[in-house]
């Protein structure tokens, strides 16, 4: 059995708790939400936080899914199932689902939140290519008040958020754009294997051109989980195979994978394209 | 009578959460301990320095190589006559090789005090790819044998190389590949781990271990400790799997034994899962060569193999004595040969020892691979289908028994039959059809056969020893006044469900309910001594012995019941679960009534001193030979390189089925690590040595979205060589499934003029494969 150092444990009871407590405990404390990556780290001893804040007990305040005016606001403590299960997202966002079913487990699904997903800041995270493809913005709170992030800011590198120590990620807000389609393409060796690649996108087309288009991929070194030259490139051509496939090896070009056991970088970088390319059929599909 | 499907007597138990593995072992004032292992693949011991660690206020004692080395202890002899480090004293030779051992009041604090232990280490080079392991100047591994120069192990031979040439040179077609079985683990569920607890009164020592083999872990615990043999009792309590990976004696037991001599008090020891698939038996590791001599309408005359095999740092591949490279000689498979030869030659790496574990019938499933890779390899030159390629060549059934050009007398079997039922179930020629169309259309769909024999139930004492353990194995029976029975074996379960099956046995022969024996297994204060459970020995070698036992308690029974009947035993007769006088079957008396009489005031003939109970030791005669026809059909998104196993036909023969739902249970299990090892799983190692699949989210197990329904056919050949002609079934699907799986994606990739690629078969693999740029997928993905 894997056995984490001592830590201290604090529950919070509300977000101004929470950051109360972030404060006290200063820079090696650690927010816990589902545990499903902070835990691992802290069994195999990779992390060592000196103390736990767990803000489980603010579902109530950070686990919500609604629309509210133009925008679709999920909570940081949104968990992956419940999310997977929201028909207003997954309506509106199809990419939701898409992406939920392949992430993790049921198990990890029922733990793992979406807030905890991005603040992790893996470089193979799912949800961060999701929400950059739907150009979300974060909601953070710290002892100043709240402020927000664009998603495509959001990430500072592996590992590394928008997220100051005593801060709070509290709600990402993707906007509702009506008549979008979206959708969302993994490989993964395994079924709940994180990505060897995946490539999310976001289509809206107006008079015959595609009018707004969103791309995200992970686990292929893309800058911000987002492919900005490929988007352009879609932005005034009518939607089809050949601007896809085009956009595809474009997203591919600009990213810089790494060689590791789920494959070598010209596999992913393949990958991005061919993913990238599907993920456009496919949401052109759901107009 | 007692032969057909009920429940698992065990399942009771396990799934209401109610078993006890050795990690619910609790004793009152158990310590704890953790190992160090080294973060290095190969380094230079500078030193060690514990003080701070023994400084810490939970900590009871801290062992290192250096205390070992005091009681003689720091070396223990493996299964193959090498020797191996307990815990390091000179160098460390594989990451995560044991270096010291905390004792403490708790997990948390022995493992927080293995950060306080200071070892300073000088890195030295690492041996990591098998293929240069004997190359001029490699690093040298074993310096700790006297006059060891190189890395080599040994060099084995099988068959007849003269013959075998010739008929190379001669033949009108010879295909030649080279392949890899990359180094998997068998990964169980519950890691290793033990409880010793030491009696320094009675001078007894307890380890409850979860052994596959429980008599020989406390004959070798006496030989190499000098502890008297009666006063060690090993308990092998539930066992949440094993594979092989449980039949030897890892360094954490002998620190755990240690620990509680040292301390006087109970020390529970159990791994983690990156320490599990570090550090414990890995399996396979083979690099071959296969080639085959045929004629050109498709006899294969001729196979020769040529195999390095990659035994980590030291050599301790668990198989009897004569066999250092197992049953791998059996390569010739199911076919029909004029000759065959192989040479296996061993070498050191830094990577850990182990090498025969994993449901492999020690090699076998190397073998096997081979065999049914070539046959592919020799399909596609000739161009001829495989399954029509096999159905020439197979064994008919009027050759057994058969002695195989590399030794083996294969018992019995009807392969053709197993086949065509097999592509019967498939409707093999519908989907070559639908393949066919789906071509034409650029999408990829394959079909894989695989046919294999195994061969299981080691051994013939005359042949086959462990350390000098002769691989017989005894059987004790007791039948209780009231008729009810408690069965004694040897071999343990790890999940084969023997505490049903063996109880099936007994009840079948002595015509009473398996319900009403009770088997006994997993402790040897309480059971009669044999070697265990791996190389799916045990329904060929324990339950046979289990039929014996029963029938001389039958035998018993006969002459109490002449006594009863006033009549002479050889005018009785056996029939429906009595004894009866011939032609009197109103005179019957069921074993009930025979065992209350044995146990009464009746008056016995001479010879007969009282009660039905009998001992027995079962030496088997031969190996059993099961066998089988696999058809896999698999989808592959050319796109992706991801590989889809749609459907799956597992036809097996393993002889008489004494639980149908145990024997398809066991199957299902086989199939699905076929699919690990062919699409996912391998432990592959950086140019440092350093372990690239030290956890499940770089070792990856199948699940069941990876697996389709299986659907499984029969046949039954009874082994002549078996008393109830059961041939053994455990390891047969893994050892079967994986070339079929192989071969499927092979076939699906034809069109790009693939016929080889190696395992697993990840989708990154297929890629570069379809791409004519394949990686080597034991070492680090470059
Ligand atoms: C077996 C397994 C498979 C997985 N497979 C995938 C996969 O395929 N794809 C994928 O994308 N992910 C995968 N994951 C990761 C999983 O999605 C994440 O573990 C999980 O969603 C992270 O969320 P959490 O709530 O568990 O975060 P935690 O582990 O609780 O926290 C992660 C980090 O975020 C911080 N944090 C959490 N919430 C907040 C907050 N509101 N504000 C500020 N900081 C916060 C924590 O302090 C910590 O540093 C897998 C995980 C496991 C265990």
């Amino acid at each position: 059995m894997q056995v984490p150092a001592t830590f201290a444990y604090e529950r919070a009871d509300s977000v101004p708790h929470a950051l109360e407590l972030l404060e006290r405990y200063g820079p090696e404390a650690r927010v816990v939400a589902g545990g499903h990556s902070l835990i691992p780290m802290m069994k195999l001893r990779l992390a060592q936080p000196e103390a736990l804040i767990d803000i489980n007990g603010l579902a109530a305040e950070l686990g919500r899914i609604a629309v509210e005016g133009d925008e679709l606001a999920i909570g940081a403590m949104v968990r992956h199932a419940e999310l997977l299960e929201s028909a207003t997202a997954t309506g509106l966002f199809p990419i939701f689902q898409d992406a939920e079913r392949v992430i993790a487990d049921p198990i990890v699904r029922n733990r793992g939140t979406v807030g905890g997903s991005l603040c992790q800041g893996d470089p193979s995270e799912d949800l961060s290519a999701v929400f950059a493809a739907l150009r979300a913005t974060a909601v953070v709170q710290g002892p100043g008040g709240t402020r927000t992030v664009p998603i495509r800011r959001f990430h500072q590198g592996p590992y590394e958020t928008a997220v100051a120590p005593n801060e709070l990620l509290i709600e990402l807000r993707v906007p509702v754009v009506p008549g979008a389609g979206s959708a969302y393409e993994k490989v993964e060796r395994r079924v709940g294997d994180w990505p060897v690649a995946a490539a999310g996108a976001v289509l809206r087309v107006e008079g015959g051109v595609i009018a707004q288009a969103g791309i995200g991929l992970t686990a292929v070194g893309a800058g911000h989980f987002c492919a900005p030259e490929a988007e352009a490139h879609l932005v005034g051509r009518p939607p089809g195979e050949e601007a896809f496939a085009r956009a595809g090896r474009i997203a591919a070009e600009h990213c810089e994978p790494h060689a590791d056991q789920r494959g070598p970088a010209d596999y992913k970088r393949h990958l991005a394209a061919e993913l990238t390319r599907r993920a456009l059929a496919g949401a052109a599909g759901r107009i | 009578m007692s032969f057909g499907r009920m429940h698992r007597k065990e399942d009771a138990r396990f799934i209401r959460g109610r078993g006890t593995y050795v990690d619910d072992v609790r004793l009152p004032g158990m310590l704890h301990g953790a190992v160090l292992r080294s973060p290095h693949a190969h380094a230079r011991i500078v030193s060690v320095d514990v003080s701070a660690a023994e400084a810490h206020p939970k900590v009871r004692a801290v062992i290192t190589g250096q205390t070992l080395a005091g009681l003689n202890l720091a070396w223990m002899p493996t299964l193959s006559n090498d020797v191996q480090a307990v815990l390091a004293t000179d160098k460390v030779r594989f990451q995560g090789q044991e270096v010291a051992f905390v004792v403490a009041e708790d997990r948390y604090a022995a493992r927080d005090a293995l950060e306080l232990i200071e070892v300073e280490y000088e890195p030295l080079d690492a041996v990591v790819d098998a293929r240069t392991a004997l190359a001029p100047g490699a690093p040298l591994i074993r310096d700790d044998l006297e006059g060891k120069a190189d890395n080599h192990i040994f060099d084995w031979e099988a068959g007849d190389r003269d013959r075998t040439a010739a008929i190379f040179e001669e033949a009108e077609v010879t295909v030649a590949q080279d392949m890899l079985y990359p180094r998997v683990h068998p990964a169980p569920l519950e890691t290793c781990g033990a409880v010793a607890d030491f009696d320094k009164v009675t001078g007894k020592l307890t380890v409850w271990c979860p052994t596959q083999a429980p008599h020989a872990h406390r004959t070798l615990y006496a030989m190499v400790a000098g502890l008297p043999e009666h006063k060690i009792r090993v308990i092998s309590p539930d066992i949440g799997g094993g594979f092989g990976g449980k039949v030897g004696i890892y360094p954490g037991y002998v620190c755990a034994i240690v620990g509680s001599i040292v301390t006087g008090r109970p020390v529970k020891w159990m791994e983690d899962r990156s320490e599990n698939l570090m550090s414990t038996a890995f399996a396979r590791d083979y690099h071959m060569r296969g080639e085959v001599a045929a004629t050109r309408d498709g006899r294969v005359r001729a196979i020769r193999v040529k195999v390095l095999a990659d035994h980590g740092a030291f050599n301790g591949t668990a198989q009897p004595t004569k066999f250092p490279a197992g049953f791998f000689h059996v390569f010739t498979g199911s076919y029909d040969l004029e000759s065959a030869h192989c040479e296996v030659s061993g070498v050191y790496t830094n990577k850990a020892p182990g090498g025969v574990a994993y449901a492999c019938s020690f090699r076998v499933t190397e073998a096997v691979y081979l065999v049914e890779r070539m046959m592919d390899v020799l399909a596609a030159e000739l161009g001829v289908d495989p399954a029509e390629l096999r159905m020439r060549n197979l064994l008919r059934p009027d050759q057994f028994p058969y002695t195989s050009p590399t030794g083996w007398e294969y018992d019995s079997g009807d392969y053709p039959k197993a086949l065509r039922l097999a592509m019967d179930m498939a409707g093999y020629d519908k989907l070559r059809a639908e393949q066919a169309g789906k071509r034409a259309r650029g999408e990829l769909m394959g079909i894989g056969v695989s046919f294999f024999t195994e061969a299981v139930g080691a051994g013939p004492r005359k042949h086959m020893d462990i350390l000098g353990l002769g691989m017989a194995d005894g059987a004790e029976l007791r039948v209780h006044p009231t008729g009810k029975a408690v069965l004694r074996v040897s071999c343990q379960s790890q999940g084969q469900g023997h505490e049903t099956t063996f109880a099936q046995i007994v009840g079948h022969e002595l015509g009473i309910p398996a319900d009403d024996v009770e088997v006994v297994h997993g402790d040897t204060d309480q059971t009669p001594f044999g070697l265990g459970t791996y190389g799916s020995r045990s329904t060929p070698v324990s339950g046979a012995a289990a039929a014996i036992v029963a029938r001389k308690v039958r035998d018993r029974a006969k002459l109490v019941a002449a006594a009863m009947l006033e009549a002479s035993p050889d005018d009785l007769e056996w029939g429906d679960g009595r004894w009866s006088v011939v032609g009197d079957p109103s005179s019957g008396r069921s074993l009930a009534e025979i065992a209350l009489a044995a146990h009464s005031n009746l008056e016995l003939p001479e010879g007969v001193e009282g009660h039905l109970d009998a001992v027995t030791v079962y030496n088997p005669p031969n190996l059993t030979y099961p066998f089988g026809a696999y058809i896999c059909a698999v989808d592959v998104d050319p796109g992706t390189g991801q590989v889809k196993v749609r459907r799956f036909v597992a036809v097996d023969d393993c002889g008489v089925r004494i639980n149908p739902t145990i024997v398809e249970g066991q199957i299902h299990g086989g199939l699905a690590d076929g699919i690990g090892m062919a699409l996912m799983q391998v432990m592959a190692f950086d140019e440092d040595g350093n372990h690239l699949g030290a956890s499940f989210m770089d070792y990856l197990l199948p699940t069941s979205m990876e697996c389709p329904s299986w659907e499984l056919g029969e046949t039954v050949s009874p082994s002549p060589f078996h008393p109830i002609g059961a041939k053994g079934v455990g390891e047969s699907a893994t050892v079967g499934s994986p070339a079929a799986v192989v071969n499927a994606v092979v076939d699906a990739l034809a069109p790009y003029g693939v016929r080889h690629a190696d395992m697993p078969l990840t989708p990154a693999n297929v890629w570069r494969t379809v791409n004519g740029d394949p990686f080597r997928t034991d070492l680090a993905i470059p």
